[in-house]
C-alpha cells in the first residue's frame, strides 16, 4: 500500500473539528453567533453574478473515497503509481484525510475531504509571476494551465498543500485513453493543477440556463464529488445567493473554515463533526 | 601555500611599477599542463551537468527529488547562495571604492570577476527549476499581441529585474575597471592578441583628460553598484518572507540575506584569491594586512549572522503562534536536524576561531574557514527552503525531500560552471588591477629615496 498521509496526528491544528451532541444542539438553536472578521487593507473581491462555494460536512463523510474517484474520472486526473505517489506525487485533485484522537489502539477518526478552498484571499494568487493562479469573477481560483510556467510558487505558498504538479508526463493507456474527458484539457509535463469546482459542469449548467433565460438556480449542477458521495456530505453552490444551500449550510453554527487563522477565508465550509461526548484522551478539543 | 614574508603596509615596499606589470602580466598567456587538467576536469563535470539538465527538460522537474510540499529545493538553495556570493565582490569593488578603502585595490578584480560569473550562475536557476523552462520568458515584460503581463505583485518578477539589473551593472562595472588593464595588456601584446585587446582597450591611451573621465565614469558606476549590494539580496529574500510558509514570513529575512550574502562572499573570495596568490606568488600584493581585513569582515559578518539566528528562533518562541513553533522544532529535531546544527557549526562556531590575531594571517587556516563557511551558507538557504517546506502548516503532506543523481549533478555542475569562467578567465585577463595596484606603490619619483609604506 502507499501511505499518503504522512501521519494522522493533526498537531492541534483543528484541521478536523468536532462538537458533542448538546453543544451542537444549543448552538443550532441559537443560530451562528458572530462572523469571522478578518482586518484588511485590501479591498473585497467583488462578485457580479455569481460566488461559488461548497460545504462539506464532516460528520456525514464516511472516508469511502468514492469523490477521489470521481473526480479522477471528471477531471483526467492523472494516476502516477504506486511508486510516485507514495513518494508524495500523487495528483488527486481531492484527498480523503483521516484524522485520529485519542488511544492509538482506538482512535477517534474524523475524515476530513481536502480540495482546493477557492480561497477569498488565496495565497496561491499573488506569488505567481505570469498570472496562472488567478481569482475568477465568480470567485474560484482559476489556473491556466497553458499560461503556467511551472515555478511551483503557489503549491509551496498553499497552506492546504491541494495544487498538485505534473512532475512527469503522464498518459492514459489503452483503452483508458477513450474515457477521458472530452469538456477538460489533459495536462501536460511541468504545470500546476488542481480542483476547479468542475468548471466545465459550471459553464455547462450556465450556458443550459442561458438558453432557458435565467439563471443558474440551486441544484441546476453538481460536482463529481457531490454526485457521487453516497451520504451527501458535499454541497456545491451559489454563496450569494442566501437561500442556497451551500449558503445556509455554510452559515449553520457547525461551520468553519480550516485553518482559518491564517486569513486565507475559504470558499469552502466545513460543518463540524458530532459526537455523543468528548474523545477520551489528550487531544479532545471541541471546536469553537 | 608557504606563509609570506609578514607585511605591514598596504603595498610592498620592495614592489616597484615596473614589477606590477610584469608580475600580472606574466600570467596571461599560454598555461602549462597542469592548467589544463584542471581545465579539463572542469569541463568534464559541467559536462555531467548540462546532460543532467537536458535529461530533466526531456523527462520533467520530476527527474529532481522534489514532491509535494517540498516543491523548491537545492535549486533555489544553490541560487541563493550564488546570488550571495556575488555580494561580496561589488561590496569590496564599489562600496569600498566609495569608502576609499585603499587595501581593496589589490583583490578587487578577482572579486569582481567572482560578482560576475557568480550572477551568472545563479541566474541559471530560475530556468533549470522551473517545469516549463522554454516558457520563462514570460516573466519579462515585452509587448505581445495578447496583452500579457507579467504579475508585478510576484516576487519572482521582482526576482527577474532585480538580479538582471545586478547583471548588466555588474558587467558593465567589470569591463570598465578592466580598459586601462587590457590597454597595458595591448602594449605588450603582439599579433592578432594585439588586435583583440586593442578593440577591447577602447582606444585608451592614459591620456589625462581619458583619466579624468575614466575616474568619473567610475565613481558613478561604483555609486550606482553600491545600493544593488543591499536591494539585490532583499528583493531575493523577498521570495521567502512575501510567502506563507512559517519560517519564510518573516521581516527579518532582508538584512538577514544581506549579511549571509556578504558572509558567504567574502569566504569566496579568500577560496579564489589564496591560490591564485600561491600560484602566481603575488604575496608582494596580496598581503597579510589583506587577509586580516577580509578575515575580520567575516568574523563581523558571522556574529551578526548568529544575531539573526538568535533573533529568528526567539521571535519564532515569542510569537506564540504554533506554526512557527513547530516548524522550527522540527527543524532542529527532525530528519533534517543534521542540517540545522551543521549550519550552526559552521557560520557560528567555525569563524570565531578568527578572533585568535595569527589566523587570520594564515593562509591555510583561512582557506579551511573558508570552505566551512561556504558549506555553512548553503546549509542556511536549504535550512530555510526544504526543512521549512517540509514541515509546514498541513499535516497530511509533511514529507522528506530525497535528493537525485539528476538534481545533484545539477547542484555540482554549477560549479564546475563557475569554475570554468572562473579559470578562463585569470588567463586571459589580468587578474590583479594593474592600475590600482599601482597607485598605491610609492610614486617613483616622490618616494625614489623614501622607503614607500606610506602615502
Amino acid at each position: 500500500m502507499a501511505i499518503l498521509q504522512a501521519t494522522h496526528d493533526q498537531d492541534d491544528r483543528e484541521l478536523v473539528r468536532h462538537v458533542d451532541l448538546d453543544t451542537a444542539r444549543k448552538e443550532a438553536l441559537a443560530g451562528r453567533k458572530h462572523a469571522e472578521a478578518h482586518p484588511t487593507m485590501y479591498t473585497a473581491h467583488e462578485y457580479k453574478g455569481y460566488r461559488w462555494g461548497m460545504a462539506v460536512d464532516v460528520d456525514a463523510c464516511i472516508g469511502c473515497q468514492a469523490c477521489v474517484v470521481a473526480c479522477h474520472a471528471e477531471n483526467n486526473v492523472a494516476i502516477v503509481g504506486k511508486a510516485e505517489a507514495a513518494y508524495g506525487r500523487q495528483i488527486s485533485w481531492l484527498r480523503i484525510e483521516r484524522w485520529a484522537e485519542g488511544p492509538a489502539d482506538h482512535p477517534h477518526n474524523g475524515f476530513l475531504p481536502m480540495f482546493c478552498q477557492h480561497c477569498e484571499v488565496a495565497p496561491c494568487e499573488p506569488v505567481c509571476p505570469v498570472f496562472a493562479a488567478y481569482h475568477t469573477e465568480e470567485g474560484l481560483n482559476g489556473q491556466v494551465y497553458n499560461r503556467c510556467v511551472g515555478t511551483r510558487y503557489c503549491g509551496n505558498n498553499c497552506p492546504y498543500h491541494v495544487r498538485k504538479f505534473n512532475w512527469f508526463n503522464y498518459t492514459w493507456t489503452a483503452p483508458l485513453d477513450v474515457q477521458l474527458n472530452p469538456d477538460v484539457t489533459v495536462r501536460q509535463l511541468g504545470v500546476m493543477e488542481k480542483c476547479t469546482m468542475c468548471v466545465q459542469r459550471i459553464e455547462g449548467a450556465k450556458s443550459a440556463a442561458r438558453e432557458a433565460g435565467r439563471s443558474v438556480r440551486d441544484g441546476d449542477m453538481q460536482t463529481a464529488c457531490q454526485q457521487t458521495c453516497p451520504t451527501r456530505a458535499i454541497t456545491f453552490g451559489n454563496r450569494k445567493d442566501g437561500d442556497s444551500l451551500v449558503s445556509r449550510l455554510s452559515h449553520s453554527a457547525r461551520s468553519y473554515h480550516v485553518l482559518h487563522e491564517l486569513g486565507t477565508l475559504p470558499g469552502v465550509s466545513y460543518l463540524k463533526k458530532v459526537v455523543r461526548a468528548e474523545p477520551a484522551g489528550g487531544h479532545g478539543k471541541a471546536g469553537h | 601555500m608557504s606563509a609570506p614574508p609578514a607585511q605591514s603596509t598596504t603595498a610592498p615596499a620592495q614592489a616597484t611599477w615596473a614589477d606590477v606589470n610584469r608580475d600580472v602580466i606574466r600570467t596571461i598567456g599560454m598555461p602549462r599542463e597542469k592548467y589544463f587538467a584542471w581545465l579539463c576536469l572542469v569541463a568534464l563535470v559541467l559536462a555531467a551537468g548540462a546532460s543532467a539538465w537536458a535529461w530533466q527538460i526531456w523527462v520533467g522537474i520530476g527527474a529532481a527529488g522534489k514532491r509535494t510540499p517540498v516543491m523548491w529545493a537545492m535549486y533555489i538553495t544553490t541560487f541563493v547562495f550564488w546570488i550571495g556570493i556575488g555580494h561580496a565582490g561589488t561590496l569590496i569593488s564599489a562600496v569600498l571604492y566609495l569608502f576609499r578603502a585603499r587595501w581593496r585595490t589589490s583583490i578587487y578584480r578577482g572579486a569582481e570577476a567572482m560578482t560576475v560569473f557568480a550572477v551568472m550562475t545563479a541566474g541559471l536557476f530560475p530556468l533549470i527549476h522551473a517545469g516549463r523552462m522554454w516558457f520563462a520568458y514570460w516573466l519579462m515584460p515585452y509587448p505581445n499581441q495578447r496583452y500579457l503581463w507579467p504579475n508585478f505583485k510576484s516576487p519572482l518578477v521582482w526576482d527577474v529585474f532585480a538580479i538582471s539589473t545586478y547583471l548588466t551593472i555588474s558587467v558593465v562595472f567589470f569591463i570598465v575597471g578592466l580598459v586601462p588593464d587590457i590597454a597595458a595588456l595591448r602594449d605588450n601584446a603582439t599579433g592578432y592578441k594585439r588586435k583583440i585587446y586593442a578593440v577591447l582597450s577602447l582606444g585608451w591611451e592614459g591620456s589625462d583628460q581619458q583619466w579624468r573621465h575614466y575616474r568619473r565614469g567610475y565613481g558613478l558606476l561604483a555609486s550606482l553598484a553600491t545600493p544593488l549590494v543591499l536591494s539585490v539580496h532583499s528583493v531575493v529574500s523577498f521570495d521567502f518572507a512575501m510567502a506563507l510558509v512559517p519560517g519564510w514570513h518573516s521581516t527579518l529575512f532582508p538584512p538577514f540575506f544581506v549579511d549571509g550574502a556578504i558572509f558567504s562572499g567574502f569566504a569566496m573570495v579568500l577560496v579564489l584569491i589564496l591560490p591564485m596568490r600561491a600560484l602566481f606568488n603575488w604575496y608582494p600584493y596580496i598581503t597579510d594586512k589583506h587577509l586580516d581585513a577580509m578575515a575580520k569582515l567575516i568574523l563581523v559578518t558571522s556574529l551578526v549572522l548568529t544575531y539573526f539566528y538568535v533573533c529568528e528562533v526567539f521571535t519564532a518562541w515569542y510569537s506564540g503562534d504554533h506554526f512557527e513553533r513547530a516548524s522550527v522544532f522540527a527543524k532542529a529535531s527532525q530528519q533534517y536536524a543534521w542540517a540545522y546544527w551543521g549550519m550552526y557549526f559552521c557560520n557560528c562556531l567555525v569563524p570565531l576561531v578568527l578572533f585568535i590575531r595569527r589566523a587570520r594571517t594564515n593562509a591555510v587556516t583561512l582557506y579551511v574557514i573558508s570552505i566551512f563557511v561556504l558549506i555553512g551558507m548553503w546549509l542556511e538557504r536549504f535550512n530555510i527552503i526544504v526543512p521549512g517546506l517540509a514541515h509546514d502548516f498541513y499535516p497530511y503532506t509533511w514529507g522528506t525531500y530525497y535528493p537525485t543523481i539528476t538534481d545533484s549533478a545539477i547542484i555540482v555542475g554549477s560549479f564546475a560552471w563557475f569554475f570554468l569562467l572562473f579559470l578562463g578567465f585569470i588567463r586571459v585577463m589580468p587578474s590583479l588591477s594593474i592600475v590600482e595596484v599601482k597607485e598605491v606603490l610609492p610614486h617613483p619619483l616622490k618616494h625614489a629615496a623614501s622607503h614607500g609604506g606610506h602615502h
